[in-house]
Order: structure tokens, then C-alpha cells, then sequence
């Protein structure tokens, strides 16, 4: 953790440095040339609310923008909403738009827009993925052109954040289906990117919104390229026909330590957001005592994984929050490895071998069970047998099973069909995990699937949805954080790094917790070294 | 003839229904459902919401009444809407259909161009050094797994040689390119994809040529030739090769759905936005109409081949009536 944060405060003092110079010098960045992402997803619909898989996603956070947005630093401030306002109770938020902003066509943006956005998340006839968040809202009134007063049925703090959701014009869809409309590969938005053309399975390409509210962004053209198979992605790559993808961390640990890509790329590294873990069927007699949970947690070396899997890009994790987060832990320490203490707690919970074939029994029943995982993530399956090796050590006999992801998730989570799980999760920002760890959401296709219950965590998952002030929230999810460590309903295992590459051109990136992608509309390539200049 | 075309086609129709209906209970059957991948699962993405998503599918009806309705729509031609993108899955498939068509072309007419006369020439010379190279060489194309082969050619001719450009079908500026630029640039980004094609798909023409040209080679009517004292020449060219190539025109029948086909691995490899990334894709997400639309066209081109080849034979085999 320490590493990052002086690489990051280092980052800024050259930055800042540079800066200094740049401006005694009378510098402005240049603006031109293309930047060219290597994806192996393809986008599916450009209407916003509709879109739920991340390349639909990441093209849709250029054209659109939200009411309010995480900064580099994970705070939420204002994008399309200049400022808001939470009455004392929590019920009412009364948002102040940015004056002057316009579509892509022209047209003036206004809260009739925000207020189409909204009845459009909550029509039943929208397939949006989108509207739990928004069932919380009693109403929303437009006050005039630029003010907006949204009511709560009660205090729900996460619905904030929830406003970052990208607002469609009304002008244009207000009369369209939303499901089946042309929109969807013809978007108008807000944003610093303008759709420019999609040809399906090549590339979707953006230009440059130069009326852009924040400023006109220095890189003209955008180009999402499509290459489904990673290891052309990465020969594109060396062809330098990629500007910009994420490596895994066999590429970047074996395969771009040469010469030609320090000199032609600059790769970062930071925590992404997201981690992964073994979950366990807590309804599974053998998983109900929470010694045995711990014991295996001593008895599985997390060090070890991460070095195997991801090559020491990674950290432990121990919780269910992005690390640079205000709501992450940092006294919750990560058990040591120690097979002794995990046979011990073993033993103590009645687990003795007594037929002498080296795995442990209890009452007649052998200790064995089978994890599943999904197909075609490899550094699961890797982390999986490096578990089964551990285990097998202090007396737990465990079986893998690898499972194609759509009847992974609809015969074998969706009906409790499973003994232990080993999956990730990728995390939003707001720290609110009440769908995953509250006592009530354990009904088949929701998301406690492990069935993990407690009172006091499911009396603080409430409560930190009431709460909007940040201080008090934090003393709630640290403190949520704490008990899950302590309760082990997940083992929870390692925090993946992020590993974008971007080639060395592109001027102006910084990292910061959220990443680098924050201030992509101020990248720049000087004049001397555009290479798209037709 | 006119007949027998008649009710052949009645019978295909019926062979049609058939298909539709097994194709169609078993994608339904196999586990796992499209608001799976719709949901990525996301916490924020509730089982409700993915229980009105399935809904609004009509995935929530009996599986035979949803059947119907899809034959109901097929029968005027209307394969439905992708569930992924909401676009008309006909306009889906059609836009694939053209990259996918000229590749396989192209190799298809390279396989012939050079498979042929590979069978012929080793038929000819069965037994030789010649023969033996060539059946190694024909078995190594057909050995050898497509994507390491593309990986290797990529990674020499693409990145290090820099000759032809590793993937996809048109460079980036291929909008602001002339009407020639286009041509060559697009035919530069087929070279490699259509060569590896080819090269895989030699050996069974060459194989069938080869062993159908033997066989012609021990009739009598060849001895009978050759015994008038015809030339070598007009003997293999005019009197063997004519018979020789009867089975060929099977095969030729049998290959018209593989012309659409195209093959994921293939074209993941190449970046080539066509039919079989399509149907892979749409397999994966349980996009339903996709998957049927792809399915069912292929199965009309296969039973359509099948005729063609039939009626095709009749009119190049004269030993051949069809009643």
C-alpha cells in the first residue's frame, strides 16, 4: 500500500514540477491525433440506461455524463449538476444543474431531461438493469429549467451516487421506444466525445466534443477497436496499432520488460476495483462453525497465490472495499499463513482424522467438498489449485469443478447449488453493499448467496444507507468490515492489480486512486509526435 | 425433373419444421439464460429486474407457445430482435454475411486452384517422392492448429517484418481512402486470413481428387483410350478427369452452408466481424433468435446444397435420372 502512495504523491511532485516549467515557458498542450484502445468485448447499445457490460459502459461514460461523478480521488462532486443539497432528514436532494451545456446537436440541456431519464429508469417496460436504486425515490419535481428536487421515501445515501447515472436528452427519445430505438447506435449526448461510427465487430469511433463544458479535449479522435483474441490484441500492441489496453501480469512481467517497450510504452500499476474470494455455502453443515472458516483461512497462504497467480501484482485482500477507499479498514489485518493453528482450530471444532487416510472427519463425514468456479478465467483456476494443495495439507480433502459461466450463474448460484464458490467481485464506488451481505437478500438469484447472516451487520448495511455524512459512514462500513473479516463468510483472498499500458506519446497521465482514466480529456500528444494526422 | 424438384422441396419443407423444432427446445433446454450475461453480475442489478427483463423477452411463456410465435414470425420471414442490441436479427446476420462470403470464397477457389491439380498430379504419379511430399504437405495444413499458424504469421509478417497488417479488414483511415485504396487496402488485410484458410482446407480436396482420379485410372475405358494410342495428355485431361471430377461436385454442394459458416476460432484470431463470431457470441449470451436465425439459415443452405448437388450430378452424370 505504502509503495503506491509514494508513487503516487511522487507522480504528483513531478507533475507539479513539470508544470511549473511548462508554464514559465509559456506551454499549452497541442491538440490532435487519435488514441486507439484495444478491447476484446464489443459494445452492445449506446442507450445508456440499457447498457450493463463494460464496453457498452466505458464509450457511453465519453458521450454521456451524470448529475455528479467520482473525482480522482473516489469524492463524489458535480458533472452535469453544478451543485446539491441533502435536506437534514435525508429525504430531499435538490440538484442545481450546470447552466449553458448542450447536446451534441445543439439542443440546450435542461432538467426535463434529467426528469426523462429518470421516469425512463423506472418504466417497467424498459429493460434497464438499472432501476433498484431509483424504486427508493417518491418523486422527482423539476422546480425550473435548472433545479431539481428529488424525494426519498426514506434516507438512501447510495442514491447519490446513483445520479452519476449518464442522462439521455429527452428531446430526442422522449416519443422512441427506448428498447428498440435507433438511438441506441446513433447517441446524442453531453460529453467530451461525440459519436462519430460503429461498424460492428471492428471499431466504434468518437471525435472530439470541442464545446465540451470542461473545456475542448486535447486528443481529437477516439477508436475503439474490437480484437476478441488476446494474444493478437497483444501482437497489435507490439505493432504499436494499439494505443491503449490492459495487460495481464504474464505480459507485463515477462513480456514487456524489453527495451523497445519501455521506450515505446508506459505501463502503470494500481488496485483495481474489485476482488476475488472463496465463498462458502453457509446452509453447508461443514461451513457452519466459524473456527473451521478461520482455520482455513490460516491454513491458505494468500502471499503464495499472489505470487503464483498474478506474479506479485496484487494484494491481499480483507474486505469488501476498494483499498484507497474511505470505507476500507486499514486496522484489519490479514491473518498470517499457519497450518498449525488452522489444524488446531480444526481439532478444536471436532475434526480428527481417526481412519488415519489423511483427510479429516466428523461425525462419520468426511471433509470434502467440491469449489466451482466459471470457465475461461484462468487465474481462478490457478488460485483454485493452490487451495486444494494448501488444504489438502492440514486434512481437507477439495475438488474443482469449472463450470461455463451462464449455467454456473443460473443452475449453481442462482439455486444454492454449491458447496464453496470461488468468484470476484468488481466493486462500485459507494461503499453500500446491503445486496450482498444483508440477511434478507439470500432469495434465489440474489446476490447473498452464501447466506450469510447477522444482526449487527445487517443493522449497519441499514444504517449506512441513512447516513449521508461521509465521517459517520465510514465508522459504519470500517466497523462492517471488521466483523466480515472476523465472521470469514468469504475467504477473502487477493485484490487484483489494475495493468493498463498506454504508448509513450500520450502526455499528462497521472495516477491517482481512481486510476488513470479521470483526467483523460487533458491527455495530450505533442505536435512532434502525432502519428494519426490524415 | 420439374417433379421430382417439386417434391423434393416438399419434402425439405418438412425436414425444416423438424430441425426448427429440435434446434429450438434444445438452446431453450441448455442451462443458463440470457439475463445472465445481461446482468454481469452486478449487486445493483436486482432479481427483479432480471425477472421483468425476462418478461419483456416472452421468456417467461411456455416453451411451445413461444415456439410458435416463432414460427409464426419466420413464416413471414422475420427472425425476431437480438436480445442483446435490440436490432432485427436478419440485419445482424446480413451484415456479417459479406466478409465471411469472401473469404471462404476466396480460399474455396485457391483450395480448388491448387488442391486439384495437387490430386491430379499425385494421382498420376502415385507412389512417387512427389506424391508422398505432397501428402505430408496437404496433412500438415490440416494438422495444424489455425491459430498458432495465424499467431506465427502475425507475429513474422505483421510485427516484425511489417509487410501486411496483422488484423482486422481495414485500416482505421479506410473512410478518408479512394476507391482503389480501398481495394488494396482491404486485400492486404485478406491475404494472411485467406491463406491460412486455404491452407487447412487442402487436404480433403486434394484426398478426393486424388483417390477418385486413381479409381478412374484403372477403368477399363482409360486402357481403351490409351490402347487407340490418344495421347497422354487427352487420355488424363479429356477422358479420366471429366469422371474423375463427379465426386467433387458433391463436395461442392455439400460446402455451400460452410460458405456462410465461418469458424470462430478463426475469425477471433483475425479480428474478422463474421458469421461464426456472431453465432459464438450470440451462444454465449443466449441471445435465442440469434442463435435459431443463424441456425435455421444454415440449415436451409445445407438442405438446399444437398439438392443442388443432386440435381447438379444428374446433369453431369448421364448414367444418373432423377424420377
Amino acid at each position: 500500500m505504502s509503495k503506491h502512495t509514494n508513487s503516487t504523491s511522487a507522480a504528483f511532485k513531478k507533475a507539479a514540477f513539470l508544470f511549473i516549467i511548462l508554464f514559465l515557458l509559456g506551454f499549452t498542450p497541442d491538440y490532435g491525433d487519435t488514441i486507439v484502445i484495444g478491447s476484446i468485448g464489443e459494445p452492445r447499445t449506446f442507450v445508456p440506461i440499457l447498457a450493463s457490460d463494460s464496453s457498452s459502459g466505458t464509450i457511453c461514460g465519453l458521450i454521456f455524463n451524470g448529475l455528479v461523478k467520482y473525482d480522482k480521488d473516489l469524492n463524489l462532486t458535480g458533472d452535469l449538476a453544478e451543485k446539491w443539497e441533502v435536506s437534514q432528514d435525508g429525504l430531499e436532494i435538490i440538484f442545481y444543474l450546470r447552466k449553458g451545456v448542450k447536446w451534441h446537436d445543439g439542443a440546450p440541456f435542461t432538467s426535463k431531461d434529467v426528469e426523462f431519464t429518470y421516469k425512463s429508469l423506472i418504466d417497467p417496460n424498459v429493460r434497464t438493469p438499472y432501476g433498484g436504486d431509483f424504486q427508493m425515490v417518491k418523486s422527482l419535481e423539476v422546480i425550473d429549467d435548472y433545479t431539481l428536487k428529488v424525494f426519498y421515501k426514506e434516507p438512501f445515501s447510495p442514491g447519490l451516487a446513483s445520479w452519476g447515472m449518464n442522462i439521455m436528452p429527452a428531446h430526442l427519445l422522449e416519443k422512441e421506444d427506448l428498447n428498440t430505438t435507433k438511438f441506441t447506435r446513433n447517441p446524442i449526448g453531453t460529453g467530451p466525445y461525440k459519436f462519430k461510427l460503429w461498424k460492428t465487430g471492428e471499431r466504434v469511433e468518437l471525435v472530439s466534443n470541442r464545446d465540451y463544458f470542461e473545456g475542448r479535449p486535447y486528443i481529437d479522435r477516439y477508436i475503439y477497436r474490437i480484437i476478441p483474441d488476446t494474444a493478437t490484441l497483444f501482437l497489435e500492441l507490439r505493432a504499436q496499432a494499439v494505443d491503449y489496453t490492459s495487460l495481464t501480469p504474464i505480459q507485463y512481467r515477462r513480456q514487456t520488460e524489453t527495451e523497445f517497450f519501455k521506450k515505446n510504452f508506459q505501463r502503470f500499476n494500481f488496485p483495481s476495483f474489485g476482488y476475488t474470494y472463496m465463498g462458502y455455502n453457509l446452509k453447508d453443515p461443514k461451513f457452519k462453525d466459524v473456527d473451521v472458516r478461520r482455520a482455513i483461512n490460516y491454513a491458505v497462504n494468500k502471499e503464495e497465490i499472489i505470487k503464483g497467480v498474478l506474479l506479485g501484482l496484487g494484494r491481499i485482500s480483507t474486505g469488501p472495499f476498494i483499498p484507497e477507499s474511505w470505507a476500507y479498514n486499514k486496522d484489519v489485518l490479514p491473518l498470517e499463513y499457519n497450518p498449525g493453528k488452522a489444524k488446531e482450530l480444526l481439532k478444536n471444532a471436532g475434526w480428527s482424522d481417526s481412519d488415519r487416510d489423511g483427510i479429516l472427519e466428523k461425525d462419520g463425514m468426511k471433509f470434502s467438498f467440491t469449489v466451482i468456479t466459471n470457465q475461461g478465467n484462468d487465474e481462478r483456476k490457478m488460485a483454485l489449485e493452490i487451495i486444494q494443495r494448501r488444504l489438502r495439507e492440514v486434512g481437507i480433502e477439495v475438488k474443482i469443478k469449472i463450470i461455463e459461466w451462464s449455467a454456473f450463474v443460473s443452475e449453481f448460484i442462482d439455486k444454492r447449488r454449491f458447496e464453496a464458490v470461488l468468484l470476484g467481485w468488481g466493486l462500485s464506488l459507494d461503499p453500500d453493499m446491503y445486496d450482498i451481505w444483508h440477511s434478507s437478500k439470500t432469495k434465489q438469484g440474489e446476490f447473498n448467496f452464501v447466506s450469510y447472516s447477522n444482526a449487527e451487520v445487517d443493522d449497519l448495511l441499514l444504517k449506512g444507507r441513512r447516513t449521508f455524512n461521509q465521517e459517520e459512514r465510514k465508522k459504519i462500513y470500517q466497523k462492517i468490515h471488521k466483523i466480515l473479516y472476523e465472521d470469514q463468510p468469504y475467504l477473502f483472498l487477493y485484490v487484483p492489480d489494475a495493468l493498463p499500458v498506454l504508448h509513450s506519446r500520450f502526455k499528462g497521465v497521472e495516477v491517482a486512486p481512481s486510476g488513470i482514466g479521470y483526467n483523460f480529456i487533458k491527455w495530450f500528444v505533442p505536435r512532434s509526435e502525432q502519428r494519426y494526422t490524415r | 425433373m420439374g417433379k421430382y424438384i417439386f417434391k423434393r422441396i416438399i419434402g425439405l419443407v418438412v425436414l425444416l419444421l423438424g430441425i426448427t423444432i429440435i434446434t429450438f427446445s434444445v438452446i431453450h433446454i441448455a442451462p443458463g439464460r440470457p439475463t445472465d450475461l445481461e446482468a454481469q453480475f452486478n449487486p445493483k442489478v436486482s432479481m427483479e429486474a432480471r425477472e421483468r427483463i425476462a418478461h419483456l423477452y416472452g421468456l417467461d411463456k411456455p416453451l411451445h407457445i413461444q415456439y410458435i410465435e416463432w414460427l409464426k414470425r419466420f413464416a413471414r420471414f422475420d427472425f425476431g430482435i437480438s436480445f442483446m442490441d435490440s436490432r432485427p436479427v436478419m440485419e445482424k446476420i446480413l451484415e456479417r454475411i459479406p466478409i465471411t462470403l469472401i473469404i471462404e470464397l476466396f480460399s474455396m477457389i485457391l483450395i480448388l486452384l491448387i488442391g486439384i491439380p495437387i490430386g491430379i498430379s499425385s494421382a498420376v504419379k502415385e507412389g512417387s517422392f512427389y506424391d508422398r511430399f505432397m501428402t505430408v504437405f496437404v496433412f500438415i495444413g490440416f494438422a495444424v492448429p489455425t491459430f498458432w499458424l495465424s499467431l506465427i504469421l502475425m507475429d513474422f509478417i505483421g510485427v516484425r517484418w511489417g509487410m501486411l497488417p496483422i488484423s482486422g479488414i481495414k485500416s482505421l483511415e479506410f473512410e478518408k481512402f479512394g476507391f482503389f485504396e480501398k481495394i488494396i487496402d482491404m486485400s492486404k488485410h485478406l491475404i494472411l486470413p485467406v491463406l491460412v484458410s486455404a491452407f487447412g482446407g487442402l487436404a480433403g480436396i486434394s484426398r478426393y481428387m486424388r483417390s477418385s482420379m486413381l479409381s478412374v485410372l484403372k477403368q477399363d475405358y482409360i486402357r481403351t483410350a490409351r490402347a487407340k494410342g490418344l495421347s497422354e495428355k487427352d487420355v488424363l485431361y479429356k477422358h479420366a478427369l471429366k469422371n474423375a471430377l463427379l465426386p467433387v461436385v458433391t463436395i461442392l454442394g455439400l460446402s455451400v452452408p460452410g460458405l456462410i459458416g465461418g469458424s470462430v476460432i478463426f475469425e477471433s484470431i483475425f479480428s474478422i466481424p463474421g458469421m461464426g463470431r456472431l453465432f459464438y457470441e450470440s451462444v454465449m449470451a443466449r441471445d435465442y433468435p440469434v442463435i435459431m436465425g443463424v441456425l435455421v439459415i444454415g440449415a436451409i443452405l445445407t438442405l438446399l446444397g444437398n439438392l443442388l448437388a443432386d440435381i447438379s450430378y444428374a446433369a453431369v452424370d448421364p448414367r444418373i435420372k432423377l424420377e
